[in-house]
């Protein structure tokens, strides 16, 4: 019997029947990749491994001077819902974040409609509106320092008028007024810009049509204004409701969330936590809480958006 | 293939950053020469010119010894600062330390122990030691004084404080009533005290010595701002800020330096900014209170961190920099712990703006027998939550024993920590 064996031979010829490695979605697959690469670098450096080390130290107890690092599990999250000082700063921050996006928002808006009319000087004002957006913020907040004084130039002007202003950092309501003011004024320009652009994006038309059909302004702003320019209604809550959370220089330049701890927002008493007192452990838990706060807030906005938007570019 | 050249690339870089970093030991003799860097708060030129001067100097003499950097950060966050580059590992081989902060670099083991000279008054190192160990050197103990512009004093027809001390009458009575005079007659301040602005209350060290006051016990573990004692000189501020306007109230700036007060009370190294000043000053000792003469010294001590990077090195510069020669250069800006130049001769040459009668009352004696200003373990916080807590007091109508009592009820789990 003979046993038969198929040998393969390798034989040179043409190349197999194989579809070749760089097809063209793996080569698009690449140069997107390669776009967001940078971006991507970026995020991964400067977010997420920062936030993977904040997520490790709140399980620590670090003390910077010591040189100790020891691991305390949950300890830090029991001890930050035991904080009686956590609900103050919480009440802070919310104050704030409501006061300062009501009236940005609404002055933004309103500054936004008036230089959109078609007269004399209007740019000048836009220049004047904006300008703070530009201005060092710590520059802007310690001028604002001054002015704010007992003795300062708002209180000068108020006794010009008859008016006793009040010591304004000094009272636990004018201090937070005074910060939702300074900051308010910093940023308005910047949302102003932003709806500015949005309205000169409605169509003349149908304010036109509108006219024709005998509405009145308000009935105009609310029934074509407002619906045509909702995503940009949406984009600017959602930048200033974050922006507010995040203050700091004006709490630290202004009043070292004084009087008694009346505006001692979430970001100020992190800093106080790590960096002022050492508890870097503890610090990093407080920034977590700030961390899933932001979050919260932005996906309820963006949930929203059906409701609040009435359309998406 | 380009793979594996790659992955060999990473590898070598990798292996030879390792080697750098592994190369940073203490020995000179390995490589090139040592650096070392001080973090300090002052940012004065006049300051820091005679620390290069001095750092020159020891450069002649140490080869292997490169760069010797003194870098300044602004006394408000200095601290903060401090530590946030421990912290991250940018340690500097030698710092400045406030006394306020004293005990928590002491007891953290984050100082290196130093030699103690003999020359050095054991008042001026209590702060600095533990269990027999020295662990930085008090370069400068600067008594607090009161520098009066003695033109407002007598347009307000007030008697000087220095008359009143010739008479035996400048006591914090008579200070008020100068500060208030002052006030009614000019529209400017009467008592400024440095560096409080109703937020820097540990400040307030400088009057409520006179009251025999204190903020906790002597071991740090019991609050003691409800104590009869504190209760009268908060009551006496208070009177002063918004009854007397014998002081500026809370907002209110008013630049003693600039001639907007009568009177500031402060630690005596800053007579250097009366330099240019357009009006006559003098500088008194503080007045005396209920519990009669007291003086109060701020403190800063230089340690060498143990963490530096060059931890032999630093310490031998630092025995340089306090020796008893560059000690009397520094004289003229921080008054020194030595024994031996504590004399009105050495002082005198220092500080050519001050007369021997002030140095001798207010330098030395304050030197000799002042309480060091407070500090505590954990100081940062203390101090946050006093500031918080004290901030109804700084209302015209506020409950004096009530607010105190409060601190002590938040500071006391704090102390006994």
């Amino acid at each position: 019997m003979t046993l038969l064996v198929r040998e393969r031979v390798e034989v040179a010829g043409p190349p197999p029947d194989r579809p070749p490695f760089w097809t063209m979605r793996r080569r698009d697959e690449l140069a997107g990749w390669l776009f967001v690469a940078p971006q991507l670098a970026g995020i991964i450096a400067f977010v997420l491994v920062p936030l993977g080390l904040v997520v490790w130290y709140s399980l620590h107890e670090w003390s910077v001077l010591a040189d100790t690092f020891d691991y305390v599990g949950l300890g830090n999250y029991s001890a930050l819902a035991d904080d009686p000082r956590l609900g103050p700063a919480l009440r802070a921050t919310g104050l704030f974040s409501l006061g300062l996006v009501v009236l940005n928002l609404s002055l933004a808006l309103f500054l936004a409609v008036l230089l959109n009319q078609k007269l004399r000087g209007t740019v000048v004002f836009r220049t004047l509106f904006f300008s703070p957006v530009v201005v060092t913020l710590v520059a802007w907040t310690i001028v604002w320092g001054f002015l704010l004084q007992d003795n300062g130039g708002i209180n000068g002007f108020l006794e010009l008028l008859g008016i006793d202003g009040p010591n304004w950092l000094r009272g636990d309501a004018t201090a937070m007024i005074s910060v939702i003011v300074v900051q308010l004024f910093k940023n308005v320009g910047l949302n102003m810009v932003l709806f500015l652009a949005a309205l000169q994006g409605v169509p003349a038309e149908l304010y036109e049509a509108a006219r024709i059909d005998g509405a009145s302004a308000w009935a105009r702003f609310r029934r074509i204004t407002v619906p045509l320019i909702s995503p940009t209604i949406l984009l600017t809550s959602i930048l200033t409701v974050v922006g507010s959370l995040q203050v700091f220089a004006q709490i630290a330049v202004l009043t070292q969330g004084g009087p008694g701890t009346s505006t001692t927002v979430l970001i100020y008493y992190l800093y106080q936590q790590a960096f002022q007192f050492h508890h870097f452990g503890y610090g990093a838990t407080i920034s977590l809480l700030l961390f899933v706060i932001v979050l919260a807030l932005t996906a309820l906005q963006w949930r929203m958006r059906r409701k609040l938007s009435f359309y998406e570019d | 293939m380009k793979l594996r050249t790659l992955t060999a690339a990473g590898l070598a870089a990798a292996l030879l950053a390792l080697a750098g970093c592994g190369g940073d030991s203490d020995d000179p003799g390995s490589q090139g020469p040592v650096d070392l860097r001080m973090t300090i708060w002052s940012a004065n030129a006049k300051h820091t010119a005679l620390f290069d001067q001095i750092a020159a100097a020891y450069k002649k003499d140490h080869p292997e010894v490169g760069k010797i950097t003194f870098e300044s950060i602004p006394m408000e966050n200095y601290t903060t600062t401090l530590t946030t580059q421990i912290g991250g590992g940018n340690v500097p081989d030698l710092a400045w330390i406030l006394e306020s902060s004293a005990p928590d670099f002491v007891t953290s083991g984050a100082l290196a122990p130093i030699d103690k000279d003999p020359d050095l008054l054991p008042s001026t190192t209590t702060n600095w030691e533990q269990d027999g160990q020295l662990f930085a050197y008090p370069f400068s103990t600067s008594p607090m004084g009161v520098f009066v512009n003695t033109d407002l004093v007598t347009a307000a027809g007030r008697q000087t404080p220095a008359q009143q001390v010739a008479a035996g009458t400048w006591t914090w009575e008579q200070a008020a009533a100068t500060g208030a005079a002052v006030q009614q007659k000019s529209g400017k301040g009467g008592i400024v005290v440095g560096d409080f602005d109703f937020k820097g209350w540990d400040t307030l060290t400088a009057v409520w010595g006179g009251w025999g006051a204190r903020p906790w016990s002597e071991d740090g573990k019991t609050c003691e701002f409800d104590k009869p004692e504190m209760v009268d000189a908060m009551t006496f501020i208070h009177k002063m800020a918004f009854t007397d306007k014998a002081m500026p109230g809370p907002g209110i700036t008013s630049d003693f330096y600039a001639g907007d007060a009568a009177m500031v009370l402060t630690q005596i190294s800053r007579a250097a900014l009366l330099e240019k000043a357009k009006f006559k000053w003098d500088l008194v000792p503080l007045p005396t209170g209920p519990k009669g003469e007291y003086a109060v010294v701020g403190q800063a001590g230089i340690g060498v961190l143990k963490r530096g990077e060059h931890v032999d090195a630093a310490k031998d510069f630092l025995k340089f920099f306090s020796n008893q020669e560059n000690s009397a250069k520094l004289a003229q800006f921080f008054p020194p712990p030595r024994k031996s130049q504590l004399t009105t001769a050495t002082l005198a040459k220092a500080n050519p703006l001050l007369k021997p009668a002030q140095l001798q009352s207010v330098v030395i004696n304050g030197i000799e027998s002042g309480v060091i200003k407070s500090s505590h373990t954990g100081y940062a916080e203390v101090q946050q939550t006093v500031r918080a807590a004290l901030d109804p007091l700084w209302q015209p109508n506020a409950d004096v024993q009530k607010v105190l009592t409060e601190i002590c009820a938040k500071i006391n789990p704090l102390l006994s920590k």
